[in-house]
């Protein structure tokens, strides 16, 4: 279910990291939480995102989220496709729905990040909750 | 009128339940040189009747055989009788959209026409279901701009209305927001070359006034091209809306927002009037306050709900749009049943019967020796004049006449003192403005001859 070459938050964000770039998304536990995603709000190619810190929001018809950045670095590129198909991020949110690529600013803030079996037990304790 | 009072008894009961032995208790916490100690200069209380006679008299001394020409954000317009008779109506008397909303399809449905007309009127693509008033409507639109730019400066017209620059200048005091005032030109309009040195890569918005607090309209196709090239929003605030049924739509702007109280809402000293807001529809999601939505029933029939409400302070806390506005439903009702009764042609003849009053007035004014119209942009029912002698002085003529004649600019603008503000509504009469003219002519004789020469020539 989620792909052990990704790292996970604790905010339901997950990171794909080659070489110095990630790739970031949410997590497919976070679209089920949220429901059916209607608009998908995202920084611009050139703005700097910070670890912790919200870049972007996903809303769907039952809340409007804040996106939390993984890491700290500057925005690459961002998925448009989503602008006109945020359900994307209900039906493939570990791949075609990915939001946003950083260039990683300080590669050591991936260490802070969970693993995906970390991840599941994670979710496991939210869901208990 | 309801009265509640409370009785001796009943407070010794209050107090009784709270543990308190008297009524300072209550107010321990204020330091006693702090506290107001003598007898409030209060009327001793007035029974039921005596309490309407004192308004009504107060009433008729005061409103009915005066004349006003206040505008400067209010405008006295007159008011169908049915706007009443439909608003105390129980199924829509209330100042608040229902919590479960979708349950009122009525309110829902009045609303929803509010936006229609309002973006028809202001031609922009969405509007709220409206806003507290002008001048909150006007910052809600310069905080917009501040988060769609996420840029911290903002530009503000000296002819924007002064109290909306104040309310604005209030709530952005300790968000690190820069505001900058650009001038007017002898035309009474924004000056354009000042305008394009003040603004820089950094202004989020440009706001602006049209009719401005002048009564002189903007250009606001030059005024969003300059604002535009440096990536910055024009806002345009309307506080006399009815002119909107003759001059050209601000288009080209992208926030509209203002005062609709002209719209069947009476003059009242501290409202509650309704504010406005409408904008381009990829600017919604940053649009603070209400939006009904129209859609179709699981049987296909029409309804309406309340939509984009996930971005409100109730679902989203301090991430809201907005955490300060509100709405105005029964005023914003009001304004809906004022222009459904009017319709387009009935709006259009009234806006032109505004404007040829004020026209009327300004040529008749403007012959008098000494008496000047100083700015010479377009105008719709509203006008500057400069008028020889102290402007104190004909207001008290005038009111002698049974004419309370507009606003003297000097507090506001200190470079216009002794200009008048003028403001001509259809409920001016010509006769009206024949008396105010012949005091105007009086006066400025008086003036000419105490100070024992002549007028200029013209």
């Amino acid at each position: 279910m989620y792909p052990p070459e990704f790292l996970y938050t604790k905010d339901h964000e997950w990171i794909r990291v080659d070489e110095s770039v990630g790739t970031i998304g949410i997590t497919d536990y976070a679209q089920k939480e949220l429901g059916d995603v209607v608009f998908v709000e995202l920084p611009k190619p050139g703005d700097h995102v910070t670890a912790s810190e919200s870049f972007g929001t996903v809303e769907s018809v039952k809340a409007v989220s804040e996106i939390y950045s993984p890491v700290s670095g500057e925005v690459t590129a961002v998925n448009t496709k989503l602008q006109n198909n945020p359900e994307m991020v209900n039906t493939d949110p570990h791949g075609e729905a990915w939001l946003v690529r950083v260039q990683l600013a300080d590669r050591r803030e991936i260490d802070k990040l969970m693993r995906a079996d970390e991840y599941e037990v994670y979710i496991q304790q939210e869901k208990a909750h | 009128m309801r009265y509640l009072p409370n009785s001796s008894a009943d407070r010794q009961a209050m107090l009784r339940a709270t543990g308190h032995a008297h009524i300072d208790e209550l107010f321990s916490q204020i330091q006693s040189d702090l506290r107001f100690n003598g007898k409030l200069n209060l009327p001793g209380p007035f029974s039921e009747a005596e309490i309407l006679e004192f308004f009504q008299q107060a009433a008729a001394e005061s409103s009915r055989e005066y004349v006003s020409l206040l505008g400067a954000g209010a405008y006295s317009h007159y008011r169908p009788v049915v706007i009443d008779a439909l608003l105390s109506r129980g199924e829509f008397f209330t100042a608040y959209t229902p919590y479960q909303a979708e349950i009122s399809q009525g309110t829902l449905q009045a609303m929803f026409e509010f936006q229609t007309m309002m973006t028809q009127l202001t031609g922009q693509e969405v509007s709220n279901a409206s806003l507290y008033d002008g001048s909150t409507a006007a910052t809600e639109a310069a905080l917009m701009a501040l988060r769609l730019t996420r840029r911290r400066r903002v530009a503000l017209a000296r002819t924007l209305h002064p109290e909306y620059r104040q309310v604005l200048k209030t709530y952005v005091r300790h968000q690190d927001v820069e505001l900058v005032e650009v001038p007017y030109a002898a035309s009474g309009q924004v000056d354009l070359a000042q305008l394009e040195y003040t603004l820089d890569a950094q202004t989020a918005a440009v706001v602006i006034q049209s009719p401005n607090f002048f009564g002189t309209l903007e250009r606001i196709p030059e005024i969003a091209s300059i604002a535009h090239r440096q990536g910055a929003l024009l806002i345009v605030t309307v506080t006399e809306p009815l002119s909107l049924a003759i001059v050209k739509p601000p288009r080209e702007a992208d926030i509209v927002c203002g005062e609709a109280q002209s719209f069947g809402v009476p003059v009242a000293f501290g409202g509650p009037y309704v504010g406005f807001l409408t904008t381009r529809e990829r600017f919604v999601r940053q649009m603070p306050g209400r939006l009904v939505g129209q859609t179709v029933d699981t049987e296909g029939r029409r309804g309406f709900v309340l939509t984009l409400a996930t971005r409100e302070q109730h679902i989203r806390r301090e991430k809201a749009t907005s955490n300060i506005c509100t709405n105005q439903s029964l005023c914003a009702l009001a304004a809906t049943i004022y222009l459904c009764l009017l319709g387009k042609t009935g709006l259009r003849q009234l806006a032109e019967q505004n404007l040829a009053k004020a026209h009327y007035a300004a040529a008749q004014l403007g012959a008098i020796p000494g008496v000047v119209t100083p700015f010479t942009g377009p105008r719709f029912n509203e006008f500057v004049v400069n008028v020889p002698g102290d402007a104190e002085c004909l207001l008290e003529d005038l009111r002698r006449e049974k004419i309370i004649g507009g606003l003297h600019l000097g507090e506001l603008y200190p470079e216009l003192a002794n200009h008048l503000l003028l403001g001509f509504t259809e409920l001016v009469s010509r006769a009206a403005i024949d008396r105010l003219v012949k005091v105007c002519r009086q006066f400025s004789a008086k003036v000419f001859v105490s100070q024992d020469f002549s007028p200029p020539r013209r």
